[in-house]
């Protein structure tokens, strides 16, 4: 039955070539480790979107529960890692998670870096990249705050106060961050709003914009 | 949509102008047989490893997680102006940047624009600043070692920071918030009392509320610092305070001071010091029920 189905969908939407794109093709012996342990250095990329995954499916566990307001964001987390089944697990995930998905990402950076796999033809891909990278330091200050312990709020008045020294654009910066004079209730559901539509919706358009453009170029041939 | 006569007849939706036809062929994937040795299909073969790979990465990051709770301080209080700012780990880089002599102060922009621009400019820009054919990183020296130049002054950069930070916890004896938190939570579980919520700990009721040393001595000494329900404010919470120290501390803090509490034996009498501790002893959790 479902060899029906899929015929009926292929018949009209031609859909085998993109699976068997994805399906089918070669990975060279190079990348593989399987062959050569030292191509463990190619797996950082996969480790990168493996975390990231992670951090999408924690957060959206976490959002079941979070508050985004200052009265109740602080309890909604507590309630949430001390009181929910398994919420320690998930803010954990997240939490930690956090931190190896840029760990990982540096290293994957590095690796491509270090072989020169930004080259000709691939310099697209390696900006694409380093906007992920952008992105995923933006997630992980804006996430910061949102826990509304002291640690997060100080940090993120810092880190607002820098970013207001930027000559010209600086204040409009602190105001569309800050939305206050000080860091209140505007800051956090902004940087809520951030940290859960607006930068979630370019990392993954930038990260089917990065695997497109691999899949097309392929991955860097062997030095 | 044109049919032929058998009604029986497939339809091909090849001339939809919806769909655009494609030759099969042009979407084949690019094979490696350029390239010497051994390829393998990425499904089922690469993929089934990577997956092996990944469970064993996801069961450490689980065990990870269960070993080391997620850190939560206390809630943010905004006037609060002892806590010392510290952004995640991966910003001290940045963070410290601004604390050298010529990155802070008349300098400040140097280190808020002019480095960190440079930098990760010249990160988004590399494939046009490095642009030779040799991907060897051996065989380009600059881009290389400009590389490593960086790695390393980012990696003094934030140890330097984190250093710097656990100087200053021990110079003022701070314990960090989430870990005090913690302390206590595993301490009240051990004694067998409910998890403390910071800000929603219930009080103990006031004991002996119309005790002439409440009414006349606290309600008129106390409350402008201990709260009006004695829950707390400047200083600390006294309610249940008899559950922590006996009459003679409770007396001694009084008479003499303690941190920013100022001493009283020139306001009140050692009679009323005397009513005072003796009052406050008996505010034990099991007496206010």
């Amino acid at each position: 039955m479902f060899k029906a189905i899929y015929n009926w969908i292929d018949e009209r939407l031609d859909i085998t070539p993109m699976w068997r794109d994805i399906a089918d093709h070669e990975v060279p012996e190079h990348v593989n480790p399987a062959h050569h342990f030292s191509a463990f250095v190619y797996c950082f990329g996969g480790l990168t979107f493996f975390f990231t995954v992670i951090q999408i499916l924690s957060g959206m566990f976490l959002t079941m529960y979070y508050v985004p307001d200052i009265q109740n964001a602080y309890y909604s987390v507590d309630y949430l890692q001390h009181q929910v089944a398994f919420g320690g697990i998930v803010r954990g995930l997240h939490h930690w998670g956090a931190s190896l998905v840029i760990v990982m990402m540096f290293l994957h950076a590095l690796r491509v870096f270090f072989t020169g796999s930004y080259k000709h033809p691939r310099e697209m891909n390696w900006v694409v990249g380093m906007l992920l990278f952008f992105v995923m330091l933006g997630l992980g200050f804006t996430g910061y705050l949102l826990p509304w312990d002291n640690k997060a709020y100080f940090a993120t008045k810092v880190g607002i106060e820098i970013a207001s020294t930027i000559p010209w654009i600086g204040d409009d910066i602190k105001m569309l961050l800050q939305g206050g004079d000080t860091p209140g209730a505007v800051t956090l559901a902004r940087f809520f709003a951030i940290h859960v539509f607006f930068l979630p919706g370019a990392l993954l358009t930038l990260l089917a914009v990065h695997f497109y453009m691999i899949r097309k170029q392929g991955i860097s041939g062997p030095l | 949509m044109e049919k032929g006569h058998d009604t029986k007849e497939k339809i091909v939706y090849v001339g939809d102008s919806r769909i655009r036809k494609r030759d099969r062929s042009a979407n084949v994937p690019q094979d490696y047989s350029s390239y010497p040795g051994k390829t393998e299909a990425f499904v089922p073969n690469f993929l089934l490893k990577e997956w092996m790979v990944g469970v064993v990465v996801l069961v450490g990051f689980l065990t990870l997680t269960i070993a080391e709770p997620a850190p939560l301080g206390y809630p943010a209080d905004p006037l609060n102006t002892n806590f010392i700012p510290m952004p995640d780990w991966y910003f001290l880089f940045l963070y410290q940047l601004l604390k050298m002599p010529y990155t802070s102060g008349d300098y400040v922009l140097l280190g808020t624009i002019a480095i960190p621009g440079i930098a990760f400019g010249a990160m988004l820009l590399a494939p046009w600043l490095d642009r030779g054919p040799e991907r060897r990183f051996y065989r380009r020296p600059i881009a290389s070692s400009l590389m490593i130049v960086s790695l390393v002054a980012c990696t003094y950069l934030t140890w330097e920071a984190w250093t710097h930070y656990q100087e200053e916890l021990e110079k003022n004896g701070i314990i960090p918030e989430h870990h005090e938190r913690r302390m206590m939570a595993e301490e009240a579980v051990k004694q067998g009392k409910p998890r403390p919520v910071p800000g929603k700990d219930t009080l103990p009721a006031i004991v002996a509320a119309d005790d002439p040393a409440f009414t006349n001595i606290i309600q008129a000494q106390c409350i402008s610092c201990h709260g009006t329900e004695l829950e707390g404010g400047v200083g600390p919470a006294l309610r249940g305070i008899g559950d922590r120290m006996g009459k003679e501390e409770i007396a001694e803090i009084i008479t003499n001071g303690r941190g920013g509490m100022p001493a009283y034996a020139n306001i009140l009498t050692a009679e009323e010091i005397d009513q005072v501790a003796e009052w406050l002893a008996k505010q034990k959790e099991e007496a206010a029920g």
